[in-house]
């Protein structure tokens, strides 16, 4: 762990934040401390508790116990609003800013200069030039904030940041949606801060960014502190290894061997270049018949990108699909589904179930849309289709006619995987499908892909615990940073050859 | 040497072509159209309108909406009536209370949808509901105003002498100053733009540190306050008072509102453009009046179809400017 | 199994309810204790009569439109134009039962056939264009009565054919024929909803769109028809407002129903959001209107001033389903033991 920092450096300290919401608790007792002149970066996996230490911290959220201490003096902020007034602000993925009023005006919104309560636009105007030269930015001030790139917008929103004072800068996610030549004008934007005594915390999923530019790093899993290393000292597989929980494994006994696949059968689903700018560089894919293929990576890396391309939800700007051999265009959901095609989305909430339909509506839905709306299925036979999902996979549920949305996640996981299954699909695209499962579920739910697999289904299998992938699949392709680094198979397929993967081999063992 | 537009003025612009186009066709259609008595009887006549749709531009560019600005007109204007012929006030402490009243009930329009969370659309159609049936409790019939500051000091006084007899009456004069302070309340105050935050992204505003609530609650008052107004001028323009008047007025606010290039999303839009739309909608009608032969209901067809072609050509904007922005 | 099923099904159903239900019954309660001869019926020539046959009779209207509405607004749209699509349809009845040498059927297919028309006119606009349902729909509700008066070329056209004078006056079984006419497209809504995938698909698109599309459902083409059958609805309105009163007033038929329609549709249970709807509930939500109009008309309140309490209504029914009033309530209530 770092040594501790010399008092007059440290800027924040939080320690021993707790929070919890109904049913989960987001921290536990997490220590997070920035320095002047430091960009420290914060990263985890998913609901390892960044987002939720930096709401707190913000203001968004108040804690339930521990001390956060600015500069030296403690701190309680109960608003966005009083943690700015404070010094910390925050730019955010989405530039939280309003798109379709001038450069000029974003920056100064809420505190525009004024004489006789009316506002002095040339005073805008000029403080604007001056904030932006404080990020090295010199555009026109007075043109709409949206007809700027998503990287001058960025840039923008920091420089709003800076011109209400900050001390603290916190960058969320900044260069999700920049290429490499505005993430290099970021970093230098970032570099000139830090050089002027600013603390910024950087959070991203980007291992190469992080480590070009974060001095420390601070690593968050399932709510806790697993620490905070320097950089520089810190290889890259062991910071993959804490940020997913798994200690360096050893050959150990190899796990049991899944059969292998029938030599000489063509994929059933054949993909070549396939890919779309910000979300997936081209990569090629293939699945055959009674296949798993898996694919790993890290949070951020591409993995859903590249399932929504092969739903049609996206549309892919470049790359072939061939399915069976004919080439066909995903361009809609329902075409991808009349080819055979089933997903179940990692955003349940949002883009699976139908929160206030009972289980047997949500169950049937997609069989029902594919036969259209006049061949209703009759109420029976709904019945009949929904009781024997609910038995098969298990579904705690008071009855078919339940609400979906008053189920546990876990239950409302395998509705939806009910609801797939039902149109006896050809290939199934599972991304995160165990995720908010119970232990004893997770192991039906992956007996169930192996039986799933032997009767002949191709299946893709994506999921951010490598244990799981390297269980149920056969192959896995490995992302990273949004392209694909890798494909193992047989032998290849363990978790440390994954991780090695995903960290790119760089700091040796 | 082309002349590129700033694309945010662009609907402006075609509103303002649309208006000039309009006006030419109308000159050269018929003698007498280009005459200064037209012109002054297009905004004279529309000026009432014109005041409400100004408050209804407000509303809409905070991503809201109002249904009660007929309503609350025709009460207006049957108040200050029953007020000045019935209870002996002096018009304009009649004015001055019936102001106040819009105000405060725009403003209890407002505090509902911002505390409760309820739909605008629904809370302003109960408010357009309460304010109808509360005009006909004041007084039944439409009722005439025969005060002296009614018959001197507007129709005389204060009309402005043009050449030979025509004057631009007052309603006119009240038009402009709303007017020019709806500009000035639009884009010299940190409530104008705190506006515009709101209906741009209201997510974004409130993790800017906008006052919403705020904001919320008074744009309605403004609105409110704006429809009274309009009431005032109202009696000005028939010299009386109507409970029964002014049905449907809100629907031809919005028309002016979107005609002038505002998005009913909100968030974008100039409140000059809606003067100009409700002057468009004035020009259709005498258009319509001059033709002779075309009877009135094509005026709503017309109306209906240049708000099609707007929205249309709003939509075809902001998907073109997406799409310029994503292949950069 | 069976049981549960139809105990939860029943259970929400009927807790949606009880707040028009509720409503409706405390203003009959209010009649029965204060207009004397309120609850009178007699009968006349095999003919039912009286204040309730009235509050079904003159509701039938809002009741057809609030059928259509309901729909609509199950989707997360909204349709402002059934008014004017009203008096579109009286106008084409009008028009046709005068000219001679059409046939009866043939006036009534193409009343309808014309609400139709504009109904999928809105469709297009919404599920084709993507243009706001508010936006969409307040067009043709402008244009709309401009078309109507075009048809009746600005007359109000009158006519005195039995069998169109019949729709809106007739009786049936001794009801007025407006309310079988409404019963039979509650049938039919019912049959369409139920019966069909369509009901289902309605709700899953007003509920999470997003999650419906990835699931194979067509937003687009349920959207559109739901538009579609509320154009039909208010075109079967529109037939019964001009057999009323033997005529076709293209400036006041239908005026301001649209919004009693949706006032039904969001009292009767239907979240403006959309998901799940309740027909029942909307038919409850329009009589309940009705009735409180023909209680102020049996109080001798003047009809002017009856949107007051309907004002006071809509926004205490809001009040009760929004969800921060009650948190705020059951806030201040629990507050004051401490």
């Amino acid at each position: 762990m770092g040594q501790e920092a010399p008092t007059e450096r440290v800027l924040l300290e939080m320690r021993g934040i707790s929070k919890g919401f109904p049913g989960v608790q987001a921290l536990d007792a997490v220590d997070f401390t920035v320095r002047r002149g430091e960009v420290h970066a914060l990263m985890g996996e998913n609901g390892a508790g960044k987002s939720t230490l930096i709401k707190v911290l913000t203001g968004v959220y108040r804690r339930d116990a521990g001390r956060v201490v600015l500069d030296g003096r403690p701190i309680d902020p109960r608003s966005p609003k009083v943690a700015e007034a404070l010094g910390l602000s925050t730019v955010y993925q989405e530039v939280n800013l309003i798109p379709h009023l001038s450069v000029a005006e974003n920056i100064c919104l809420g505190r525009q200069p004024t004489r006789f309560g009316l506002i002095r636009w040339r005073a805008i105007a000029r403080r604007a030039v001056e904030a932006l030269a404080r990020v090295d930015l010199a555009i026109d001030v007075a043109q709409p904030l949206s007809s700027c790139s998503i990287a001058i917008q960025q840039m923008v929103a920091i420089a709003r940041a800076l011109d209400v004072s900050a001390r603290l800068l916190i960058l969320d996610e900044p260069t999700s949606s920049l290429d490499a030549t505005e993430v290099e004008e970021l970093f230098s934007v970032v570099r000139k801060l830090r050089g002027q005594g600013m603390g910024i915390v950087f959070i991203t999923h980007f291992l190469d960014q992080m480590y070009e530019i974060a001095d420390r790093v601070t690593v968050l899993r399932d709510g806790r502190l697993v620490g905070e290393y320097e950089t520089a000292g810190l290889p890259r597989v062991r910071l993959v290894s804490l940020m997913i929980g798994k200690e360096y494994v050893e050959a150990e006994a190899a796990p049991k061997a899944p059969p292998p696949k029938a030599a000489g059968k063509p994929p059933f689903l054949e993909v070549r270049g396939i890919g779309r700018k910000g979300a997936i560089a081209p990569m090629d894919l293939a699945i055959a018949e009674g296949e798993v293929l898996g694919l790993a990576g890290l949070l951020g890396s591409g993995r859903t990108e590249v399932a929504r391309l092969l739903f049609g939800i996206d549309r892919a700007e470049t790359g072939e699909v061939r399915v069976g051999g004919r080439p066909v265009v995903l361009h809609s959901p329902r075409r991808a589904i009349r080819e055979g095609f089933a997903f179940t989305p990692e955003n349940r909430k949002v883009e699976g179930i139908i929160p206030n339909l009972s289980a047997r509506e949500n169950i049937v839905l997609a069989l029902q849309a594919n036969r259209g709306a006049w061949r209703a299925l009759p109420r029976r036979r709904q019945l009949e289709i929904a009781d024997r999902f609910i038995r098969a996979l298990n579904i705690k549920t008071p009855g078919p006619e339940q609400t979906v949305g008053n189920l546990s996640g876990g239950n409302q996981q395998k509705v939806l995987l009910a609801r797939w299954l039902a149109t006896e699909p050809r290939l199934l695209i599972l991304d995160e499908p165990t995720r908010g499962i119970d232990v004893g579920a997770k192991a039906e739910v992956e007996k169930l892909i192996q039986a799933l697999r032997a009767e002949g289904l191709a299946i893709l299998f994506i999921s951010s615990e490598l244990e799981e992938v390297v269980r149920t699949s056969q192959r896995v392709i490995v992302l990273r940073d949004r392209a694909k680094v890798g494909e193992l198979a047989g032998r290849e397929v363990d978790e440390r050859t994954i991780m090695r993967t995903i960290a790119g081999h760089e700091h040796g063992d | 040497m082309t002349l590129r537009l700033p694309p945010k003025y662009v609907p402006l612009a075609a509103t303002a072509a649309v208006l000039v186009v309009l006006y030419a066709a109308g000159c050269i259609a018929y003698d007498n159209f280009g005459s200064l008595r037209v012109l002054v009887s297009l905004v004279g006549d529309n000026a009432f309108l014109g005041v409400a749709a100004l408050g209804a531009t407000f509303v809409i560019l905070s991503g809201g909406i109002d249904l009660s600005v007929g309503a609350v007109v025709a009460f207006t204007s049957i108040l200050i009536a029953t007020l000045v012929g019935r209870c002996g006030v002096h018009p304009l402490a009649a004015m001055a209370l019936a102001l106040a009243l819009g105000a405060v009930f725009g403003a209890g329009m407002g505090a509902l949808i911002h505390c409760f969370g309820l739909p605008p659309f629904l809370v302003t159609l109960a408010g357009m509901f309460f304010a109808r049936g509360m005009g006909f409790v004041i007084h039944e019939q439409s009722l005439g105003i025969k005060h002296a500051f009614y018959v001197e000091r507007i129709n005389q006084d204060l009309a402005i002498p043009l050449t030979g007899h025509i004057h631009l009456p007052f309603t006119a004069l009240c038009f402009f100053a709303a007017l020019v302070l709806a500009i000035g309340i639009a884009h010299y105050t940190r409530f104008g733009r705190n506006v515009y935050a709101l209906g741009g992204d209201e997510q974004s505003a409130t993790l800017m540190g906008l006052p919403i609530g705020r904001t919320k609650v008074l744009v309605y008052a403004l609105a409110g306050f704006c429809s009274a107004l309009a009431g005032v001028v109202y009696t000005f323009y028939m010299q009386s008072g109507n409970p029964a008047g002014c049905v449907g007025l809100e629907l031809d606010a919005i028309a002016s509102v979107v005609i002038g290039g505002t998005l009913l999303a909100g968030g974008v839009g100039f409140v000059a453009g809606t003067a100009m739309g409700v002057l468009i909608l004035g020009l259709i009608q005498t258009l319509i009046t001059f033709q002779g032969n075309l009877n009135t209901w094509w005026t709503k067809i017309a109306v209906g179809l240049l708000v099609l072609a707007f929205i249309l050509l709003q939509n075809f904007i902001s998907a073109a400017s997406r799409r310029s922005v994503a292949a950069r | 199994m069976a049981t549960d099923r139809s105990q939860r099904i029943r259970r929400e159903w009927l807790a949606k309810l009880v707040w028009p239900v509720a409503a409706l019954a405390l203003l009959l309660a209010f009649n029965l204790l204060f207009t004397p001869g309120f609850f009178h019926l007699e009968v006349r020539e095999g003919h039912l009569y009286g204040q309730l046959i009235t509050i079904l009779n003159h509701g039938a209207k809002v009741m057809l439109l609030a059928l259509g509405m309901t729909l609509v607004i199950a989707t997360g749209g909204v349709d402002l134009s059934v008014g004017a699509v009203m008096a579109i349809a009286g106008a084409v009845a009008a028009q046709l039962i005068n000219a001679p040498g059409v046939p009866f059927p043939a006036v009534i297919l193409a009343a309808l056939a014309a609400a139709v028309v504009a109904g999928a006119w809105n469709g297009m606009l919404v599920g084709g264009f993507r243009i706001q349902p508010i936006v969409a729909t307040l067009i043709l509700m402008v244009a709309g009565r401009g078309i109507a008066q075009l048809i009746t070329d600005g007359q109000i056209i009158t006519f005195t054919d039995a069998r169109l004078v019949y729709v809106g006056n007739g009786h049936l079984l001794g009801l007025p024929f407006p309310v079988t006419i409404v019963l039979a497209m509650l049938a039919v809504t019912a049959l369409l909803a139920r019966k069909t995938a369509v009901g289902l698909f309605v709700e899953a698109v007003g509920d999470n769109e997003t999650a419906s599309r990835y699931a194979g459902v067509s937003a687009r083409t349920v959207k559109f028809m739901t538009y579609v059958f509320s154009g039909l609805c208010a075109g079967m309105a529109g037939l019964v407002a001009a057999s009323n009163i033997k005529c076709a007033d293209s400036n006041h038929a239908g005026l301001f129903l649209e919004l009693d329609a949706i006032l039904a549709v969001v009292v009767g249970g239907t979240a403006l959001t959309g998901g799940r709807f309740y027909l029942v509930g909307s038919l409850v939500g329009a009589l309940l209107i009705q009735a409180l109009t023909t209680t102020m008309y049996a109080r001798n309140v003047s009809a002017d001033v009856a949107p007051v309490p309907k004002a006071i209504v809509i926004v205490a029914v809001c009040l009760l389903q929004s969800e921060t009033f009650r948190r705020k309530i059951a806030g201040l209530v629990r507050r004051r033991p401490a």
